[in-house]
């Protein structure tokens, strides 16, 4: 019965959409990584034969989502279906092959139905260490990153290629959590094979090729839907950041036709001489999240919906860096993606787009100062990782919302924690009062954060922090956010990027930039700037020199 | 002793239920929950049973109570004027929370709203470290200075909140004291009580709601038991935890946001005492009400139980989108699928039931209220599984036609007949909720397979057959008195109270001495408690450490020894070990192990022992009448038997496809199952492999 049917595949997809989500759970639980853990910084979906996926997890960081999409296919180029056997694991962390870093490592495991290869498993996370210079932008080509191993099997026919497994131990700081991430990322596939499994006797399939091409079609078919819905053109954006040591234009145009959308990034910087640089698969990422977040924004991501929207950027530039670039920060560019994209869409998508917001997250690394650095005796070791959020643009219709994370979908770290786990006092982290761009809609607001040491010994800041020196542009009169800022409270400020100590006694203040507001300030009601003002949103003076209201005036 | 008996009463969001319990005899009703104040309905019920029972008040060996108000005043936002007192510096922790967005591709989302307004949260001018060191003492003119602020903004109840106040409560205790004695009459929550565990944020969001519903709760319980008094109750009044265990009046009242979920506990409950005493060794029980479905799994008798739970998830049931309060919960996942869920179809053409719910109004397009979208129990009665005519004990009609006229939106754009829609529904709502054991299951690291499923609620027994099927379970089970389960499980729980210390140890450097002083002052607090209502000698000790590789960002609760003596660290690695490989399948052998927290639980057991139930095929049970059901492999509709639940008894058998009809709940027996009725009367399905199961 072919309606019976169709209700079947409708529910072995969501079965897929189901099984993904658990292999991403299983994932996030087991690993070490505290990115990962904390803040999701994993993807894990599940492909066909041809390498085209077919469901992929919502997880913490959209850099994933095209990527790891079109790193499977990069793997059955190299090992193609016809050559894997039951038990074979397959590795990489390419920047160029995976999502953008060494650190990412992607693991795939072909499934067998008997004999036959009926799909693979995929899944890729942070790795805290890979050797090198570590996490940060300071090196200056690839080498200096780390370890980087091409398209490998990690097991063939389930027994582990131990040469590999030694070689990375020997090559990373922390060999026991790479070990453990390794495995839980082969754990987290073998579970997602284990259930495909289960799924196929459940609903006596043979192979996924009917599954797929439903999944395809019906997804590509409501992108070319959604996307026919918006006037055919190109829309052009430019936005300017901080860079590393120099400012960094991006500029995208967009051009939409018929079900189709182009980003091209022509004209942005070219690459820079540090560890910014984005490689494509991730640019296509970050750029494809900031169309979908507005267009088909309730569509699974699967082959059929990506590939509705296409990404290119010229070689040699800061959103295409070939090899052997560096680009172990790839994120402090890439998250600004979707904020170049919006723009491009804001005219045409008018009640959709939000205006600009910190966009970048504020993940310093804080760590002791080396024994025998300054010829003093040695400080308690420690190392922390925290992350801390700006204001996100103001929305159509809502405010920005204050201290959050986007695009990144990351969680903070409580600051009992972090005081446990380090000698650091975290002496305020509080809102920052007009931090938040003006309009008719709002700014979120940034944060101000006061760190010092608990016995008053120096400590190393690494820094990959951005709009400090360019601030999230409002949007339609809206206000800009305010930018952010890194000093000393007693001293001058500190460069965006790059790593700095605090030196003894002294107390650091980061400020967090807030966002973008929109619309006009004369659109903002009255009792809307009055209940800023009780919260301390927004202050008294900004409330009579910003948006003309006396909060003391008696209404 | 004949004349004594147990009543329990439970609150819920639309009935309230009291059963009367006397030697064999359960006695119940139910009435519509009296807003204004709750005390009088139940009033109304409790003369009710002890009508129909002929007892006297005064025969009353104890009254067992669990209700919804701390948790409707939370999502309904009644509850008190809160402020919160707090560190200067960190007033913005609440509000901050994990600044994150719990929905990647939702740009609109709104974050939960704190329940203590910035201009409410004050700052105090104090700082302790992570080791309880003063680093600023308190500024006590700080406090003073923060007096008339309550006053002119008619605060009523205030949190106290201060960062690592978990470790060294002085500061926190000083304040409190300052408060009450310049304002007698406000109510004061410590977060060093009510939550003393590191993070800040999950302990002032926990210190937060349980102020922001104690002044309400508080007027409740003494308004419940002068009523009581009045009416000649001389016994105690226990009320039923979100952990699972009965806790004293006066605790509650200090404590209100540990009676949150008292509800689905008792449900939870009473699935526990039924494995137990069916000689169920791994459960999950299910319950399905109008607008959500809550899944627990219980094993050897026992529910898990977690210290997470998260109040108003206001985003489609999504985790993140609530207010976290961090108490002893028996650990449930919950969807939004339920006999009113909303079904629809989504721009991909795909078939949507749920979250959305049509609730209670207007209810399924069948309740004839002006609910005109499509919901599962419109579908269920297009099936054919529910009779229109002989809905909830007769008490009203169900309006087919409405229904079937409900589900073109649905039939219309899939190209489906209404019945074949129906089915597509019900396939989808069961799918949905498959899945969400699914996933349950495997985040705790346990099997599916063997497992009994124990299903209650309004529109739990109508699926759990096909729910069964989906997961392979071979067994399900519809608790007798279904309908009243919650107050039933309050009868069953035991009198229990959890203590829970953070004191962040690595297990290299663990002196054990220090972890006895821990247990031992955790097990005063606990004594103290549970001593009030419950005799000492039969007192059960639980212990749990909450453990993870140096490093980790996730605790695992680790089961400790509760015999007396030093715990060796080498005794509490292997336990680690063992507790991390049960859930992940795997240890890690050369990375040090650290400890954030530290739980001890006492519990009295409930004066009553289990007899044992068995259940045997001895005759076919009659039915009543016929039913058309849709078969939906020969697309038409066939003859099913139907039984009323009261008319068939102990060792009656009958086979699907059939209905079992009772007041409350309908139970659907699908091809391939049997039913049996068990000697205490709850009705056993068998599914036998090699039956399909339709829908």
């Amino acid at each position: 019965m072919a309606e019976l049917a169709t209700l079947q595949l409708q529910l072995v997809w969501d079965r897929l959409l189901a099984i993904v989500e658990e292999q991403a759970q299983t994932l996030m639980r087991t690993a070490f990584s505290t990115v990962v853990r904390e803040a999701g910084d994993l993807s894990a979906g599940v492909f066909n034969t041809k390498g085209e996926m077919l469901a992929q997890a919502v997880t913490g960081t959209p850099g994933h989502v095209n990527a790891m999409a079109a790193s499977v296919g990069k793997f059955l180029d190299k090992f193609p279906c016809a050559t894997l056997n039951p038990g074979d694991v397959l590795l990489t962390n390419d920047p160029w092959d995976g999502t953008g870093h060494l650190n990412d490592f992607t693991i795939v495991t072909p499934v067998f139905l008997g004999e036959q290869c009926i799909g693979l498993f995929a899944s890729t996370s942070h790795i805290a260490d890979v050797g090198g210079r570590g996490f940060g932008p300071d090196a200056n080509d690839v080498f200096e990153e780390g370890l980087r191993i091409p398209i490998s099997y990690l097991f063939r026919a389930g027994e582990l290629d131990a040469t590999l497994m030694m070689l990375i131990n020997a090559n990373v700081r922390d060999p026991i959590t790479a070990e453990g991430d390794l495995y839980s990322l082969t754990a987290c596939n073998d579970q997602g094979a284990k259930q495909l499994l289960e799924m196929m006797v459940d609903f006596q399939l043979a192979d996924l090729v009917a599954v797929s091409n439903h999944i395809l079609t019906t997804s590509a078919d409501a992108m070319a839907n959604e996307i026919s819905r918006l006037p055919n053109g190109r829309f052009e954006n430019r936005m300017r950041v901080d860079g590393y040591d120099s400012p960094v234009d991006l500029v995208a145009s967009l051009e939409v036709r018929d079900t189709t959308i182009h980003v091209d990034f022509a004209g942005s910087s070219p690459i820079s001489p540090l560890g910014i640089n984005v490689p494509l698969p991730y640019t296509e990422a970050y750029a494809s999240f900031g169309v979908r977040c507005v267009v088909g924004n309730d569509i699974p991501n699967n082959a059929g919906s990506l590939r509705a929207v296409t990404v290119s950027a010229p070689a040699g530039s800061i959103l295409n860096a070939e090899s052997p670039s560096a680009v172990s920060a790839r994120h402090a560019i890439g998250q600004m993606l979707p904020d170049v994209v919006l723009g491009c869409l804001a005219e045409i998508l008018p009640d959709s787009v939000p205006a600009e917001g910190a966009s970048c997250i504020w993940n310093p690394v804080f760590r002791n100062v080396p024994a025998g650095a300054t010829g003093n005796a040695p400080f308690v070791e420690f190392v922390i990782n925290p992350i801390y959020n700006g204001g996100t643009g103001a929305r159509p219709g809502k405010d920005g919302l204050s201290t959050t994370a986007f695009p990144s979908g990351v969680r903070t770290t409580s600051t009992e924690v972090n005081e446990a786990t380090s000698p650091l006092l975290i002496w305020s982290k509080e809102y920052l009062t007009d931090s938040g761009g003006v309009g008719k809609r709002r700014g979120g607001l940034g944060q101000k954060i006061e760190i010092a040491h608990r016995e008053g010994a120096p400590f190393i800041i690494s820094k990959m922090f951005d709009r400090i020196s360019h601030p999230p542009r409002g949007r339609f009169g809206g206000g800009e956010g305010k930018t952010g800022a890194v000093y000393l409270r007693d001293g001058p400020q500190l460069a965006a990027k790059g790593r700095d100590v605090v030196p003894a006694g002294q107390t650091l203040v980061l400020e967090t930039p807030g966002g973008g507001g929109i619309g006009r300030v004369a659109g903002r009601e009255r009792t809307e700037v009055l209940a800023d003002v009780r919260a301390g949103y927004v202050s008294t003076d900004a409330a009579r020199a910003s948006y003309n209201v006396d909060p003391d005036d008696a209404d | 002793m004949s004349d004594t008996y147990r009543l329990a009463v439970d609150i819920g969001g639309t009935f309230t239920d009291v059963v009367l319990e006397r030697a064999e005899e359960r006695i119940t009703h139910k009435v519509l929950t009296t807003y204004a104040d709750p005390a009088n309905g139940v009033m109304t019920a409790t003369d009710r049973v002890l009508e129909i029972a002929a007892a006297d008040p005064a025969d009353a060996s104890v009254v067992l109570h669990g209700t919804t108000l701390a948790t409707n005043a939370i999502i309904e936002r009644t509850g008190a004027v809160t402020a919160l007192l707090t560190t200067e510096g960190h007033r913005d922790a609440l509000e901050m929370a994990l600044e994150n967005r719990f929905e990647q591709y939702d740009l609109a989302i709104d974050r939960p709203i704190p329940l203590v307004p910035r201009h409410l949260r004050l700052p105090v001018h104090e700082r302790m470290d992570s080791r309880g060191e003063i680093l600023l003492p308190l500024a006590e003119q700080s406090v003073h200075a923060v007096l008339p602020l309550l006053e002119e903004h008619a605060v009523t109840s205030v949190a106290i909140g201060f960062l690592h106040s978990y470790i060294n409560p002085v500061h926190e205790q000083r304040v409190a004291a300052i408060l009450r004695a310049a304002l007698p009459d406000l109510s004061v929550t410590l977060s060093c009580e009510v939550c003393p565990e590191i993070r800040e944020y999950e302990r002032l969001s926990t210190a937060c709601a349980n102020a922001y519903v104690k002044p309400l709760m508080a007027t409740y319980l003494a308004s419940l038991q002068a009523k009581m008094g009045a009416r000649g109750f001389a016994c105690p009044v226990l009320l039923m935890t979100s952990g699972g265990g009965l806790t004293a009046l006066a605790t509650a009242a200090e404590y209100p946001i540990r009676l949150i979920e008292s509800g689905p506990a008792g449900g939870a409950i009473l699935a526990a005492h039924l494995a137990q005493t069916s000689d169920c060794s791994e459960v999950l029980s299910f319950d399905m009400g109008g607008t959500t479905a809550k899944l627990c799994v219980i094993d050897n008798g026992e529910p898990l139980l977690s210290r997470s739970f998260e109040v108003d998830r206001s985003y489609r049931f999504k985790k993140g989108s609530g207010l976290p309060v961090r108490i002893p919960v028996i650990e449930m996942v919950e969807i939004g699928a339920g006999g009113g869920s909303i079904a629809q179809v989504d721009k991909l053409g795909r078939l949507q039931v749920g979250p959305e719910s049509a609730g209670s109004e207007p209810g399924p397009a069948c309740y004839g209220r002006g609910g005109e979208r499509p919901a599962v129990t419109d579908a269920d009665l297009v099936l054919g599984k529910l009779d229109p005519t002989n809905f909830a004990g007769g008490s009203m009609d169900l309006d087919l036609a409405a229904a079937e006229r409900a589900l073109h939106s649905v039939a219309g754009p899939l190209s489906l007949t209404p019945q074949m829609a129906a089915h597509g529904i019900s396939e989808v709502v069961n799918e949905n909720m498959a899945t969400a054991a699914r996933a349950h299951l495997a985040e705790w690291g346990k099997a599916t397979e063997g497992r009994v499923l124990i299903a209650f609620g309004g529109a739990a027994p109508l699926h759990a057959a096909l729910l069964a099927h989906k997961l392979k379970l071979d067994r399900v089970v519809i608790p007798a008195h279904a309908g009243v389960g919650s107050a039933i499980g309050f009868l069953i729980a035991p009198v229990r109270y959890e203590v829970v210390r953070s004191r962040y140890m690595k297990l290299t450097s663990l002196d054990p001495s220090v972890v006895d002083g821990i247990m031992q002052e955790m097990r005063v607090e606990a004594q103290s408690v549970v001593g009030s209502v419950a005799s000492n000698e039969t007192l059960l000790e639980n212990r749990k450490a909450f453990m993870r590789y140096c490093g980790q960002g996730f605790e695992i609760a680790v089961e400790l020894p509760a015999a007396k003596g030093l715990l060796q660290a080498s005794e509490l690695r292997q336990r680690f070990d063992d507790a991390y490989r049960e859930l992940y399948g795997r240890t890690i052998p050369d990375l040090d192990v650290e400890i954030l927290s530290w739980t001890l639980t006492l519990s009295a057991p409930a004066p009553l022992t289990p007899i044992a139930d068995n259940w045997r095929k001895e005759k076919l049970a009659k039915p009543v009448a016929t039913r058309q059901l849709f078969d939906v492999v020969i697309g038409e509709l066939v003859d099913a038997d139907c039984y009323a639940r009261d008319a068939i008894s102990p060792g009656d058998f009958l086979a699907g496809p059939a209905l079992v009809i009772e007041e409350q709940t309908t139970t659907f027996v699908a091809t391939g199952f049997t039913g049996t009725v068990s000697d205490q009367g709850h009705l056993v399905l068998e599914r036998h492999t090699g039956g399909r199961s339709d829908g």
